[in-house]
């Protein structure tokens, strides 16, 4: 979004910003993201690296949650069976507005490995709850989780906070202007 | 002590209930044995002087297309020998004896075996599914196992 960029703006000057209060609110959203600390198979092994000091995941402003009540996002890290998968859907429903999702792995992106013969494997956690950002890989390198991360951080930057319901609204009508 | 050894032993002792002792290179020497004796075959492998079986490496259930079948690996962790005992039951009666009592770490494994196989491990205290849900149908690693369409309404096949 570059907010801070403006500030060597000969043009903007004087340390003054001129903006959208949903910019700055979006900015402070999409850099103070906080998951729920959860993680499912080998995909959670890669994951918990990119917690560690190589990959840093906390430079991301992301500090996790040990409850869904207080977490901003859900890393989907590995197979969804499906005793997890309804386990899943209540940490999801527990989770407070606005909550985002990343599906790490061939796994949880459509059941990798287990598509075929995986009697015990849900085909995709998007079957159950709605993905921001799919990441590919069987596990994912840390970088591709980081990039993931910033795909996250770039469409939470692109939402739109007020008016929310109208925008909708006038979004669906356009849709079914479409569809008809 | 050596398999050989071993299996004398135990023909001494049981008779007709030892089947089968089969030595063929390559694979670990096992014995067959019938259902109603194994109970008592384990109590003396694990107890008596110089076999000393005291630990239970794995129990595994096997769908061998007619027939259902346990395996045991044993282990003596004092006297460093192994040895394995095999058991087949048919798949419309498949009930074997429990050796939990005998081996604590029989509990999970023959949940598992009853999990996946569908055996029944008689006299064992909670023999629940261990790995799918509780209400899950049907003994997913038989062989003539067909999954299911649907789950709780999530869709099972891809
Ligand atoms: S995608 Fe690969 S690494 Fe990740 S959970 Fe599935 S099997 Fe494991």
């Amino acid at each position: 979004m570059g907010l801070l960029n403006k500030l060597d703006d000969p043009y903007y000057g004087g340390g003054i910003i001129l903006g959208k209060v949903e910019d700055i609110l979006n900015w402070g959203r999409s850099k103070s993201d906080w998951y729920l600390q959860f993680g499912l198979a080998c995909c959670a092994i890669e994951f918990m690296a990119v917690n560690a000091s190589h990959f840093d995941f906390m430079r991301f402003g992301c500090i996790p949650r040990t409850s869904p009540r207080q977490a901003d996002f859900i890393i989907i890290s590995g197979t969804v069976t499906f005793k997890m998968a309804e386990r899943i859907k209540v940490l999801y429903e527990q989770m407070a507005e606005p909550k985002y999702v990343i599906s790490m792995g061939s796994c949880s992106n459509c059941g990798g490995p287990y598509w075929e013969h995986g009697y015990h494997v849900l085909k995709g956690v998007d079957r159950i709850i709605p993905v921001d950002v799919y990441i590919p890989g069987c596990p994912p390198r840390p970088e591709a989780l980081e990039e993931g991360m910033i795909r996250l951080q770039e469409k939470i930057n692109k939402q739109a906070i007020f008016n929310k319901r109208k925008r909708l609204a006038e979004e669906e009508k356009q849709e079914l202007i479409i569809d008809n | 002590m050596q398999a050989q050894e071993i299996y004398e032993k135990l023909k001494a002792e049981f008779g007709d209930a030892i089947i089968e002792f089969n030595a063929e290179p390559f694979f670990d020497p096992f014995v067959l044995v019938t259902t109603d004796k194994l109970f008592d075959i384990c109590l003396y492998l694990r107890d008596t002087q110089g076999l000393e079986f005291d630990y239970l490496s794995c129990l595994g259930g096997m769908d061998y297309k007619e027939n259902l079948g346990v395996v045991y690996h044993l282990y003596s962790i004092k006297l460093k020998h192994t040895f394995v005992i095999k058991v087949t039951v048919s798949k419309e009666n498949p009930f074997v004896p429990t050796v939990e009592r005998i081996w604590r770490t029989a509990d999970w494994h023959e949940r598992e075996a009853y999990d996946m196989m569908g055996i029944q491990f008689e006299g064992h205290h909670n023999l629940i599914r261990i790995l799918c849900p509780y209400d899950w149908e049907n003994f997913p690693l038989r062989k003539d196992y067909v999954q299911p369409d649907e789950y709780h309404g999530m869709k099972v096949p891809y």
